[in-house]
């Protein structure tokens, strides 16, 4: 398991100091092993990962970090392994770190997909795949929930905030209404009103 | 199911997937009603169990839930060759299929991340900055509920609709209130629907 890496000598495990991994093949291997263990949410993973275990970030590069690659299009944890690449290894870390998140879990999720073909005839396989479609749609909701206490330090304030979350929900599931109407919008309004709360 | 695929409707899958892409500030995921808008309802591509089964098999496997991309160029590619069964030329639509919304997703906000991540880091004190990633906040909340409710909707038995509501209502509940491991919720899951309670 590659998980059994231990910092170097001289670091004090309580202390701020970071450690680069030692090469690409560390990286590939590193982000490989955080994207199997990630079923749903690979979030926590990665935290415990990156921070905890190789220490390649502080805490708070990590939520710094997090932060941009959340907002940015694109799934986040890519988005993070893209920009932790590119800090230790440029445009090549970049790269191998999204090679180790998709490659492996790539052929694993065909092979899934593949068992699944053959067997969807069965009524007790669609019925089992109806279920666990509700339970992966409650688990994004969920997420959802979890990320709601971010929103009680917003600028715009507790209401207006809770107005656009549900705004936006409304709009599009209830509505209908395409993403990009929705994105330049409601969320362009958002970012404006937001932008004037700010202080200069 | 079989369907015809042109030279330009490969086009038009690509150009789709890469304009998602660069509104996926939620993730792929949070772009999944607009997909199913274009591949079920616009061009019927593929059927509403088939795209479901994209998202639930790559939420059931490990890595990024992105992977349902993958399964979703694959599934039409190989509807394009007429299925599974119809041999290597299918599948091998298929891996095109793959090839194409994969790039499509990736290629354009791994590319936007990548120039101004570098960027941000830069002048991450700007009001500008702040203002983006604070106002966008409660709309990217927004957009995971909706992924979810549509996600359910998309998957109820016409006779009996509210089965697949208590299912989520419950997973949500517990994702959200406990750190109950996910695999335990997806093979619950699982079980109840093949033995035909949900």
């Amino acid at each position: 398991m590659t998980a059994s890496h231990s910092p170097p000598a001289g670091t004090h495990p309580a202390g701020p100091a970071t450690v680069c991994p030692a090469s690409l093949t560390e990286l590939f291997l590193a982000f490989n092993w955080m994207a199997l263990q990630g079923f749903g949410g690979v979030l926590t993973v990665v935290q415990r990962e990156v921070v905890e275990r190789r220490r390649w970030m502080t805490p708070e590069e990590f939520i710094e970090e997090w932060a941009v690659a959340q907002v940015m299009p694109g799934p986040n944890v890519i988005n993070l392994g893209l920009m932790l690449g590119d800090r230790f290894f440029g445009w090549r870390g970049a790269v191998t770190a999204l090679l180790g998140l998709l490659t492996v879990p790539l052929v694993l999720v065909m092979f899934l997909g593949l068992v699944y073909g053959r067997f969807q005839h069965l009524p007790q396989v669609a019925g089992a795949l109806r279920a666990m479609s509700a339970v992966a749609a409650g688990m994004i909701m969920a997420t959802a929930l979890k990320l709601l206490p971010a929103l009680r330090r917003h600028p715009l304030g507790i209401p207006f905030a809770a107005a656009i979350a549900i705004g936006s929900f409304v709009a599009i599931a209830l509505v209908r209404v395409p993403l990009l109407a929705v994105l330049l919008g409601i969320g362009g309004l958002a970012c404006c009103l937001t932008w004037r709360k700010l202080a200069p | 199911m079989t369907i015809h695929l042109t030279f330009s409707d490969w086009l038009a899958l690509l150009a789709q997937f890469m304009l998602l892409s660069v509104m996926s500030v939620s993730g792929a995921i949070g772009t999944v009603p607009d997909m199913h808008r274009f591949l079920v309802d616009r061009q019927g591509w593929l059927s509403d169990l088939q795209f479901n089964a994209c998202v639930t098999i790559a939420q059931a496997s490990p890595g990024p839930n992105t992977l349902f991309v993958a399964l979703m160029g694959w599934n039409v590619g190989l509807n394009a060759g007429g299925g599974l069964a119809a041999g290597p030329h299918a599948w091998l639509l298929g891996v095109l299929g793959l090839v194409v919304t994969m790039v499509g997703i990736l290629l354009p906000s791994s590319l936007i991340t990548y120039n101004a991540a570098r960027w941000g880091q830069r002048n991450r004190h700007w009001r500008s900055v702040r203002a983006f990633k604070q106002g966008m906040a409660p709309l990217v909340i927004g957009l995971l509920m909706a992924t979810g409710w549509i996600l359910v909707r998309n998957g109820a038995d016409v006779h009996r609709p509210w089965g697949v509501w208590v299912v989520a209502l419950i997973s949500a509940l517990l994702v959200w209130r406990t750190r109950i491991h996910l695999l335990w919720l997806l093979g619950a899951g699982a079980v109840a629907g093949a033995l035909g309670l949900v």
